[in-house]
Formats: structure tokens, C-alpha cells, sequence
């Protein structure tokens, strides 16, 4: 903030007051400018709409994602003879702004998720719907896509592109080799870890220096506890954090946290993906984006999923598989090649060019080519199919402020001492959901 | 960061710069000419201007703020909430007290540790050693480095699995490896080595310029008087260099109190690294936005920055009033 003490030269009297009557008005004419910046700020800029191309905001700025909407986009360029300015932004960023990115001058269309993360967004405004190319591509998804895609006020608004799975991966030569089997029920699982952690392996690897990984154990335990409704009531805060059904979803945790990798905290997701490549643990819990991190194909071949295992309701019904698409923003509304490219991206053929070279995610449009999927694919294809109701990770299904700010930290405390304050929990969700 | 320090200089001890002209000819002001008004509202427009619109409007804004919940779209929706917003940093948000005694320890650390490093490299250097440009640049390169290289640097030292410090313990890739980024009771130690290793070189510099100022002629008394090394640098040349000491001493706790990049690239200043400008960019900037409450976090940091400055600025008037 203001760190920075006036230097300023000392003045004679009569050079003071002169300067004094300058700084005023220099006050007085730095107010106008600045009131009609507040005041006319917000609208969306107008008469952005040439209907020979588009401009397109990607957040996906990791090297096999950014090449893959390129081919998108070339795909898209040769089908239609439309041309596509990509804007690729470091996705930290692009998700860090994304409040100023669409009040400002954003992209015709622009990558984003699912969930409350597009709802929110949605319902103030600054996105345009996509009815019309849903009615041209809506036969192409299932009926939980079609309801991740949909708004607060019933209109269509997302268009999705691919998902991904989250489950525990494990080695199956590793398995093999011990006779580790896949657990049905949670206290399988419990079982099977204390065989592993006799075994000198750490049962479950976990990473959690970034903070949100560990929310994916909090949604299963949840899920499978609660029910996936709970779920996404307490993501929205209509169900209270300071009830039985909270410190149950803890004190079940607290039963895996011995056989978690006690390094946790100082480690990333793929440090912990590493180590189990590297077989030092026996099973992690992750979205199956964790396969980009087996670079040597014979670790890749080697890899297989399970789905958490059932504990008290709905069985496995529920998947956590957060959706990546496009939204239109409202300048994009207005162009008809934006719209088109959103159908596109809705179309077999336009996933196909995005899953030719990036394969680590399950296309959702049916009739896309699987034929070239692994085993592994396949398996996480049929979880996602086979599903009841698909969850979007607790950072998309609850306001981003709960998530970052208060569950982080929360569940950090845990992971060291076990201890859950979820009447803390629920005094900061109040304050923090009233000032949406 | 360099101009923060050449601006801290007092004035007294700066070069004379386009000396006071004859202006005290007869007695009477001259009236100023059209042109020289001119000229002269706009070197002090401007760069009033600037501060006002960088500096004061938003801090005057960030105060307002903090008094209303707002989600950051439209202006209409911002709401008016009293004082709730402090009250939910200091009894609801758990990393804000932790946060609070980062920070002191920060600065204890930096003043009893960093800034006396820096102080005794400036005595050795000041030495006639050979090579000691060479030394100089290898000590203030750190103060220069990007935030991403800082991290990197680091994360090289401090890695648990093959870092460079657990390989000298002997305990890389063993159960007993030190998790110096990941266990919350050491973390901060290990944030703060990393920001003494930048902070040092910076004071350094500052007393290194402020010995070259000290008259030689003071030592050589001193001498003759029989004052050993160690009396000649804490009676004589120690206090001969107060404008810097004051310099320092405040750069010392702003430093303190702006300490964040180190903890940033490290995880984000969660888990044992909170800290007060860590917790304004998560509540500010980014997705988990929270305007009220960030705004609230930022007042306190600033009204906590305010008593170094006001201690500064009233020590260097105040001075100037007298002379």
C-alpha cells in the first residue's frame, strides 16, 4: 500500500501556498476523469461482432492443452473458413481475473467450467446464452451434461468440451506382486491400507502444499456419506457446515489420515503423482490428470482407477468429474462465428480434433471416436457414463471465496492435527456467502 | 525497490541539486510570469496527480471499502456492513492472529538478524580487500532476482526429496528428511533465511554508501585517541552515520510488514506462512475475492505501516524545523 513516504524539497512561504492552490485543482481535475471511469466502466463494449472470425479466450496454457484447442481452432478455420484469434493466458491468471477479464473487453468465447464457478457468473449478466446451438447439438450429450450446462434461470449457457474422473490410481504390478485387491467398501479400504503401510509402502499418497487436492477426499467422504444432494446444498451453503453430518464426514477422514503421506503439506500433486510412479505409494486419489505425469509409457500401461469406495448412501452413484467447455461472453452473444464455434466445440468432430492430441481427458460429445482410447480411457469413460450424478469438484460447486480462503487453511489444519472447528466453518461461510 | 531507498535519503544528505539560484536580489518577490506558472503547474500537477490518483484515491477507496460487502461486479451492488468485516478477521478468520505474529516475528528477525548482517558485510567490504566490487555484486545480486528465480533458488535448497540441504544432512529420500516447505513449525524459518539472503544485500548497500561518507579524519582522531577498532567503529563511526541508521531502521520494518514474495512462491502463504500482504492479495486479487474483507485486511496493514512513516517523516522535519 501507501509504502512509500512523501519526499518532498522544502519551499519557501509564498512557493507553498502557490503549490497548495496547484494541488487543489490538480485535485479538482483528477476527480473527473476518475468518476466517469467509475460510471461508465461496466457495459460490455459494443459492435465487437464480425461474423468473419472470432476472438477466443483459452486458459489452457499448459503445453499439450494449448496445441490441442490450436487444433481445434484449425480444424474449425478449414471446416468453416472462419478465422479464430486465440488469446492464451497462463490459466492461474485467467482464472485469478476472470472478474475483471468479463467486465472489460473479453473474448467472443473464452474456456471455463461447470458448476457454480458458471452459474454465478450467469446469473449476473455477463455471459450470453447458447440456446440456439443447443438446439442443434443437445442430442449429442447426456442428461447430466445437459444439467451442468444449464444456468440458474433455465437458459443454456455452457458448452462442454471433455471431463475427467477423479478416483484413486494405483500400479497394477504393484497390486499384482502383493495381491493388493481393489476395496468395495470403505472398511476394505481401511483394511487394504494397513496391509500396505505393514508392507513398508505409504498407502495412500497425497499432496496438499497447494491446498485444494484435499477437497477431493472431503467430496467423496461427503458423497458417499451425505449424498451427493447434501453435496451440493452444503456447496451452496443452504445446508449448514455445524451439524452431525459435517463432523461425521471428519471423524471418517480421521480414519484414513495415518495412512495418508505424512509429507503431504510439502509436497505437489505431481511430486505425489512421482512417487507413485515410483512405487513408494500404493494408491492416490486424483483426477485422472494425473496420467500426464507418467511421461514413460511402460509406468503409463502399468497404471489402473478405482472409484472410492462405497461407505454409508447412494452406494458409488456419485462421480466427481469437473467439466471443461465454453461460454460465450455477452460481447461474443452478438457474433454469429462465435456461436458456430461454440457448436463446433459441441460436435464428435470438434472434440476429436481437441482429444487427437490431448488424451489425458474423456470427450463428452457422443459419437466422438473412442476407438483410440487405453484401457484406462475406457474405464474412465464408463465411471462418468455409469454415474448417477457427476459432482464438480468442491472449488467449482461452492462459492470460489469458501473454497480458497476458508477451506484451504481449514483442511491444512486438519491434515496436521486431525481437528475440524466447523463451527469456524460455518460463522466464516455466513459472512462470506453474504457478501455475494 | 532502489528508488525506495534513494527517496528515503534525507534531503539534507542528497547531492545539491540545481542549487537555489540567485533568487534573494533586493528583498521583494518577484512576481512569478505567465510561463513560469505554467511551467511550474505542471512539474507539480503531475506528479501530484499521480500520487493522488495512485496512492491516496485508492487508499481512500480501500478504507471505504472495507466498510461494505461487495462481490466486485456492478457498483450497485456494493452494500454497506459496519465494522462487520473486522470483526470477522479478527474472531472468525483463523490465519489472521498467526498472521499478526508472523509479521512481528519477521521483523525481529530481519532487525536482529538480517539488517546486522548486512552491516557487518558492509564493514568487511569497506575493508580496502581485493575484489570487493566482486563480493558487492555477489552479495546485492539476490536484492535484483524476479520473484519466479527466487523460487526456484530455494526450492533447490529446500527440497525434501533431493534438496540440496537434506543431501548435506544425510537424510535426502530417508523418512527423517526435513520437510523445511511443508512442516508448518520450520517453514517460516526457512522463509525467513530466504528473505534475510535478499534483505542483507540491500542494507549492505545502504552502509556502504553511508561509510563512504564518514570523514576519515573522525577514524584518525579516534585513533589518536587511542580508541581500539572496535571503539572507533561504535562510538565514532556508528553514530556519524545516524541518517542512514534512520533509513534503516525504517526500511527494515517496511520491508517486515511488505514481506511476501518469499512466502508466495513457497505455497501461497498458507499453512505456517501467513502473512498480512499475503492474506490482502488472497482475499483482494483472484478468484476468491472477497472485497470487504480484503479491504479490511489492507486498513489494518496500512495503520500498522503509518507508525514507521510517521515516526520517519516526524524525525526528518522535525530536524529540519531546528536547523
Amino acid at each position: 500500500m501507501a509504502a512509500h513516504p512523501e519526499a518532498s524539497t522544502s519551499a519557501g512561504p509564498v512557493r507553498r501556498t502557490f503549490l497548495k492552490t496547484i494541488g487543489v485543482s490538480a485535485a479538482g481535475l483528477a476527480g473527473v476523469p476518475l468518476v466517469a471511469a467509475c460510471t461508465g466502466g461496466s457495459g460490455p463494449s459494443a459492435g465487437g461482432s464480425e461474423s468473419s472470425g472470432l476472438s477466443f479466450g483459452s486458459g489452457s496454457s499448459d503445453e499439450v492443452p494449448k496445441k490441442a484447442y490450436q487444433a481445434v481452432t484449425d480444424a474449425f478455420t478449414q471446416k468453416t473458413g472462419k478465422t479464430v484469434r486465440t488469446n492464451v493466458v497462463p490459466h492461474n491468471d485467467f482464472q485469478n481475473k476472470i472478474n475483471s477479464y468479463l467486465q472489460g473487453s473479453p473474448d467472443d468465447a473464452f474456456t471455463w467450467f461447470a458448476g457454480y464457478r458458471m452459474q454465478f457468473y450467469a446469473s449476473k449478466g455477463l455471459l450470453a446464452p447458447a440456446d440456439d446451438v443447443w438446439a442443434k447439438i443437445g442430442g449429442n450429450f447426456s442428461d447430466a451434461l445437459k444439467k451442468a450446462s444449464t444456468g440458474p434461470d433455465g437458459k443454456m449457457y455452457f458448452v462442454p468440451n471433455y471431463n475427467y474422473p477423479w478416483g484413486f490410481f494405483y500400479r497394477k504390478s504393484v497390486w499384482a506382486d502383493k495381491g493388493y485387491e481393489v476395496p468395495e467398501t470403505f472398511d476394505a479400504l481401511k483394511a487394504l491400507a494397513a496391509r500396505m503401510k505393514a508392507d513398508g509402502i505409504i498407502p495412500i499418497g497425497f499432496a496438499d502444499k497447494d491446498g485444494w487436492p484435499a477437497m477431493g477426499t472431503f467430496d467423496y467422504i461427503n458423497m458417499r456419506l451425505n449424498g451427493y444432494q447434501f453435496h451440493v446444498d452444503l456447496c451452496a451453503h443452504k445446508e449448514s457446515w455445524d451439524q452431525k453430518k459435517v463432523t461425521d464426514v471428519f471423524d471418517t477422514w480421521s480414519a484414513l489420515l495415518p495412512f495418508q503421506d505424512p509429507a503431504a503439506l510439502g509436497q505437489t500433486w505431481q511430486d505425489a503423482a512421482r512417487a507413485l510412479a515410483a512405487k513408494k505409494t500404493g494408491m492416490y486419489l486424483l483426477g485422472s490428470f494425473v496420467t500426464q505425469q507418467f511421461t514413460d509409457p511402460a509406468v503409463l500401461k502399468d497404471i489402473d482407477f478405482f472409484a472410492f469406495p462405497e461407505i454409508a448412501t447412494e452406494g458409488r452413484d456419485a462421480v466427481e468429474a469437473p467439466i471443461d467447455g465454453l461460454l460465450l461472453s455477452t460481447k461474443g452473444g452478438g457474433n454469429a462465428a462465435a456461436h458456430q464455434f461454440m457448436e463446433f466445440i459441441g460436435t464428435p468432430e470438434g472434440q476429436d480434433a481437441y482429444a487427437s492430441v490431448d488424451a489425458s481427458n474423456i470427450v463428452t460429445a457422443k459419437g466422438a471416436d473412442t476407438s483410440k482410447f487405453t484401457p484406462l480411457n475406457k474405464k474412465c469413460a464408463d465411471t462418468i457414463a455409469q454415474a448417477k450424478s457427476i459432482s464438480q469438484f468442491f472449488d467449482r460447486d461452492a462459492l470460489p471465496a469458501m473454497a480458497n480462503n476458508v477451506m484451504i487453511p481449514a483442511l491444512q489444519t486438519f491434515l496436521k492435527n486431525g481437528k475440524m472447528d466447523v463451527k469456524n466453518l460455518e460463522a466464516q461461510a455466513k459472512s462470506l456467502y453474504a457478501a455475494q | 525497490m532502489s528508488a525506495t531507498a534513494r527517496d528515503l535519503v534525507p534531503p539534507e544528505s542528497r547531492a545539491p541539486s540545481g542549487a537555489p539560484a540567485k533568487q534573494v536580489r533586493s528583498g521583494k518577490v518577484r512576481r512569478l510570469s505567465k510561463r513560469d506558472k505554467a511551467v511550474l503547474s505542471l512539474m507539480v500537477g503531475i506528479p501530484t496527480l499521480i500520487q493522488l490518483v495512485f496512492i491516496w484515491l485508492p487508499t481512500v477507496m480501500s478504507v471505504g471499502l472495507s466498510f461494505t460487502r461487495w462481490n466486485g461486479l456492478a457498483l450497485g451492488d456494493i452494500r454497506p456492513a459496519g465494522a462487520d468485516n473486522y470483526q470477522y478477521i479478527s474472531q472468525d478468520y483463523p490465519p489472521f492472529w498467526p498472521a499478526i505474529q508472523h509479521n512481528m516475528l519477521w521483523l525481529a528477525f530481519l532487525a536482529l538478524v538480517a539488517t546486522p548482517l548486512g552491516l557487518l558485510l558492509a564493514v568487511l567490504l569497506d575493508q580496502q580487500i581485493r575484489g570487493s566490487r566482486i563480493y558487492q555484486s555477489i552479495f546485492f545480486t539476490p536484492v535484483m532476482l524476479s520473484l519466479a528465480l527466487i523460487g526456484i533458488i530455494w526450492q533447490l535448497f529446500y527440497q525434501r526429496d533431493n534438496g540440496l540441504l537434506n543431501f548435506l544432512l544425510g537424510t535426502s529420500g530417508t523418512q527423517q528428511a526435513v520437510d523445511w516447505f511443508g512442516d508448518s513449525s520450520i517453514n517460516i524459518w526457512a522463509a525467513m533465511i530466504a528473505a534475510t539472503w535478499r534483505h542483507a544485500g540491500y542494507v549492505m548497500l545502504l552502509y556502504l554508501a553511508g561509510l563512504k561518507g564518514v570523514d576519515p579524519s573522525l577514524k584518525e582522531a579516534a585513533a589518536i585517541d587511542g580508541a581500539n577498532a572496535a571503539q572507533t567503529f561504535f562510538r565514532v563511526v556508528f553514530p556519524a552515520m545516524r541518517p542512514i541508521n534512520i533509513v534503516i531502521v525504517v526500511i527494515t520494518i517496511i520491508e517486515s510488514l511488505r514481506a511476501f514474495d518469499v512466502v508466495y512462491v513457497i505455497n501461497r502463504g498458507t499453512n505456517g506462512l501467513e502473512l498480512l500482504s499475503a492474506l490482502v492479495i488472497q482475499n483482494l486479487v483472484g478468484e476468491g475475492q472477497v472485497i470487504g474483507v480484503g479491504s479490511a485486511l489492507a486498513v489494518v496493514l496500512l495503520v500498522i505501516s503509518l507508525v514507521p512513516i510517521v515516526f520517519y517523516v516526524s524525525r526528518t522535519f522535525g530536524k529540519e524545523k531546528r536547523s
